[in-house]
């Protein structure tokens, strides 16, 4: 017998760069909907690749606050980058998805309302970062782990493989240190690779489940030796210590419930421009509403969820009046909702780390900032209005 | 979460922009408890959060008042329509907690009608409960609803049943003015009584002050609190209130839990 | 049956009144019936009396030429009718009407006005509880003009 179908979650392998061809390929062959990191429209992003041909290799992103930047780099690595603008949400909870079609039955009757399908063939995720393993925690605890069940995105999200790559190259506006989501994934994939330059570029990869293990038997690898795993070790290492932007996250909730006057938001307000980049790239933020339309010609309905985000002035009406009119009430929805009041809701902080929302917003508001100024004055305001 | 076909079974006429529909189920009965609410579906149009206002057998209650699209396309259903619902959600009026209490019910507007299953559990149950003291507002008297139901509860001689309007109108004979003035003179027991609030935002604020100034604490004051749910599961966030979702942790809440919450503008 | 002094004395405007000044009150005070439908108080009537409602409701209306009378806010147990017994020019602003069968004390708002006239601090005590009733009446008709109920919304 071929010791490598004898593979036990938990050990650890080696493949060198052809094997990461040979990865897709078995992704595919198993039958999955393989998404990955493709160079798109000057931006590394998410979806479905054929072959690992397609994968940014010799690519880095230069990120920092409202600024991202594609680079050739002087290497070959294949995931010498960070995140992009994409996140694992546009596909296990895609900006527009119908939920239900009604129909009237062929000829007469009443119309009945038939669910959407389930997708053909489960996903399966090339690339996911450690934060981005958490980020799908967080959105499966509000979708999938609460009193009911989200059906779409539990059919979208059900059997989806996850390859997870640890982060060597950190980028300018990661905080996933701070955050404890990364740059090492402890847990929640199938494979977790980690790409290591120094000594021959090669790919050490843990198995992380059964089916992973049966997978990567078909892959081809060699065992791990002490200078992989010290190598692989030292890359996520090094990485802790490249991390662009930090965060103090002690007490954070409880710091944004006591500072909700805090003069912050009203000098933020005057920079946000509400535009709701920040929710778009967020990889937790799961607001959505719902569009009913309805096709005249056969009398015929759809029901389908489109994203929403707090930034909206109608996102939240009391009678159709709208709550939070100003930006600043808006602003401060986002933030002490995703620092501090979703530990509230659902048990977990909001935040992964990403720095998705810096990078991308149009100008640049850096909730590590923001957060270290209201830290910095705590309470004056608040204090006050309390007596 | 798909929604279940329900035919109209009645429609009644309560004012001149609200409708009481009975729809009955042509599929598993959805059977709501007094403060949940429900979301209804008119076909091709849209789906809006409803409380359910009644209890009768083998029927779903709600009274809609036509304000938008949805709620109007609802309102204009005739007996027989189709319309789709999804639920119950939401939690309930503490009417066990209430139990060998005085019951102390203030309505405000269409406030009244998620209250009307819960004032109909106490006259069904007139026993497990003191004083019974229900306070309508409402903003004429034309605007009043379910009024020969209010004139029956005010003949019972086990239950006080006042109502005021904002504004009358020619032949009003009632009282004249907010609703919070039903509260200093109503007969119940502050020391030991619960008290369910629904009505417009502003109102049940005033009606708490006023319960507590009457001596009631906070932790015995009911509230129904309303924001635009979309999914009534807790999936959408649009109903957020700081650290509550008031599709799935409310509607009612203690007024002492949100008292702060309602405090902070624009939350 | 209680003295008029007594029922004064645990009405909520006067209540905690020093037992001289109540006595003074009640001097000036008496017990009045109106049947159904009878005027406390006609608009632009001098205003020598005002009432403190002990049973019945009564109608506080503004008679407008096309609409005819108009209720803006009615008095039950325990309300205060009238102000404008403390303030020039001493006229009834609205009428008040008698819903139904009314019982209520009549006080003599002139002969307190001496009163208050000849003693500031008995002035001063009055005029803050008239005016607490008048803030409260007050902010009651702002509310109202919010119409919080009529608010139009979506859905």
């Amino acid at each position: 017998m071929d010791p490598e179908t004898r593979m036990l979650p938990g050990e650890v392998r080696v493949f060198d760069p052809a094997g990461l061809e040979r990865l897709v390929e078995a992704l595919v062959e198993a039958g999955y909907r393989v998404l990955g990191p493709t160079v798109r429209d000057g931006a590394i992003v998410l979806d479905e690749i054929a072959s690992a041909g397609e994968l940014p290799h010799g690519w880095t992103a230069e990120q920092d606050a409202a600024r991202y930047r594609l680079r050739r780099r002087d290497d070959d690595a294949m995931f010498g980058w960070a995140v992009g603008p994409h996140s694992w949400k546009q596909h296990f909870l895609p900006a527009r998805a119908r939920l239900w079609r009604a129909a009237a039955p062929a000829g007469q009757g009443p119309p009945t309302i038939e669910e959407e399908p389930p997708p053909e063939r489960p996903l399966a995720l090339l690339a996911a970062r450690p934060c981005d393993l958490h980020a799908i925690a967080i959105q499966d605890r509000v979708l999938l782990e609460g009193r009911y069940v989200e059906r779409d995105y539990a059919l979208r999200r059900r059997d989806a493989f996850v390859v997870v790559v640890n982060c060597g190259v950190p980028g300018g506006s990661c905080f996933c240190a701070s955050m404890g989501t990364g740059p090492r994934a402890e847990r929640g994939y199938d494979l977790a690779l980690t790409e290591v330059l120094d000594g021959g570029h090669r790919f050490v990869v843990e198995v992380g489940s059964a089916r992973g293990a049966e997978l990567l038997a078909a892959v081809g690898t060699s065992p791990a030796r002490e200078e992989d795993l010290a190598a692989a070790h030292a890359v996520t290492d090094e990485a802790v210590f490249r991390m662009g932007r930090s965060l103090d996250t002690a007490g954070l909730p409880e710091l944004l419930a006591a500072n909700l006057e805090h003069p912050r938001f009203a000098e933020v307000a005057e920079r946000c421009l509400t535009c709701g980049n920040c929710t778009a790239v967020c990889p937790t933020c799961f607001c959505t509403s719902v569009e009913d339309v309805n096709d005249l010609a056969d009398g015929s309905a759809e029901r389908w969820r489109v994203w929403d985000t707090c930034f909206s002035i109608d996102y939240s009406t009391i009678h159709g009046g709208s709550v939070r009119r100003s930006s600043r009430a808006r602003y401060r929805q986002w933030l002490t909702h995703k620092f501090g009041t979703w530990v509230d809701q659902f048990g977990t902080s909001g935040c992964v780390g990403c720095g998705r929302c810096i990078t991308w917003c149009p100008v640049g508001i850096d909730v590590t900032e923001e957060l270290a100024a209201i830290r910095a004055r705590d309470g004056e305001v608040d204090r006050a209005l309390a007596r | 979460m798909t929604p279940v076909p329900h035919r109209v079974r009645s429609r009644v006429r309560e004012t001149h922009d609200t409708w009481t529909l009975e729809l009955e189920s042509l599929a598993e009965p959805i059977r709501p408890r007094a403060g949940q609410f429900d979301m209804l579906y008119a076909h091709g149009v849209g789906e809006v959060p409803i409380s359910v206002s009644g209890d009768h057998e083998g029927a779903l209650t709600h009274t809609v008042r036509a304000v938008g699209a949805v709620t109007s396309a609802l309102c204009s259903l005739e007996p027989g329509a189709l319309v789709w619902v999804r639920g119950p959600y939401g939690n309930e009026w503490p009417l066990a907690e209430a139990v060998g209490r005085d019951l102390v019910v203030v309505a405000g507007g269409i406030g009244l009608a998620p209250l009307r299953p819960a004032i109909r559990h106490a006259l069904a149950h007139r026993e497990d409960y003191g004083v019974l003291s229900v306070a309508v507002g409402a903003r004429t008297p034309a605007d009043l609803l379910y009024v020969h139901e209010i004139e029956a509860w005010r003949a019972r001689l086990d239950a006080e049943v006042d109502v005021t309007v904002d504004a009358a109108t020619p032949g009003w004979r009632g009282r004249v003015g907010l609703v919070t003035k039903l509260i200093p003179g109503a007969p119940f027991d502050p020391e030991n009584a619960v008290a369910l609030v629904c009505g417009p935002e502003v109102m049940m604020i005033f009606v708490v002050r006023a319960l507590v100034e009457r001596g009631m604490p906070a932790s015995r004051i009911w509230i129904s609190l309303e924001r635009n749910m979309r999914c009534g599961v807790g999936h959408c966030g649009h109903c957020q209130l700081g650290p509550t979702l008031i599709c799935r942790d409310g509607p009612v809440y203690r007024a002492d839990e949100v008292a702060r919450l309602l405090e902070v503008r624009e939350l | 049956m209680r003295s008029l002094a007594e029922l004064i004395a645990s009405s909520p405007v006067f209540a905690g009144l020093p037992d001289d000044d109540l006595d003074l009150i009640a001097g000036c005070a008496r017990n009045v019936h109106f049947d159904e439908g009878e005027l406390l108080a006609r608009e632009g009537d001098a205003a020598d009396t005002f009432y403190l409602v002990r049973r019945g409701r009564v109608a506080l209306e503004l008679h407008t030429p096309d609409r005819g009378s108009l209720v803006i806010d009615t008095a039950d147990a325990g309300d205060v009718v009238g102000w404008s017994w403390l303030f020039p020019p001493y006229r009834w602003h609205y009428d008040a009407r008698a819903v139904e069968g009314v019982s209520a004390i009549a006080f003599d708002g002139a002969c307190l006005r001496g009163k208050c006239g000849d003693d500031p601090r008995l002035g001063y005590e009055l005029m803050q509880r008239f005016a607490q009733v008048m803030v409260d009446r007050l902010q009651h008709a702002r509310f109202r003009l919010l119409d919080v109920y009529g608010g139009i919304g979506v859905g």
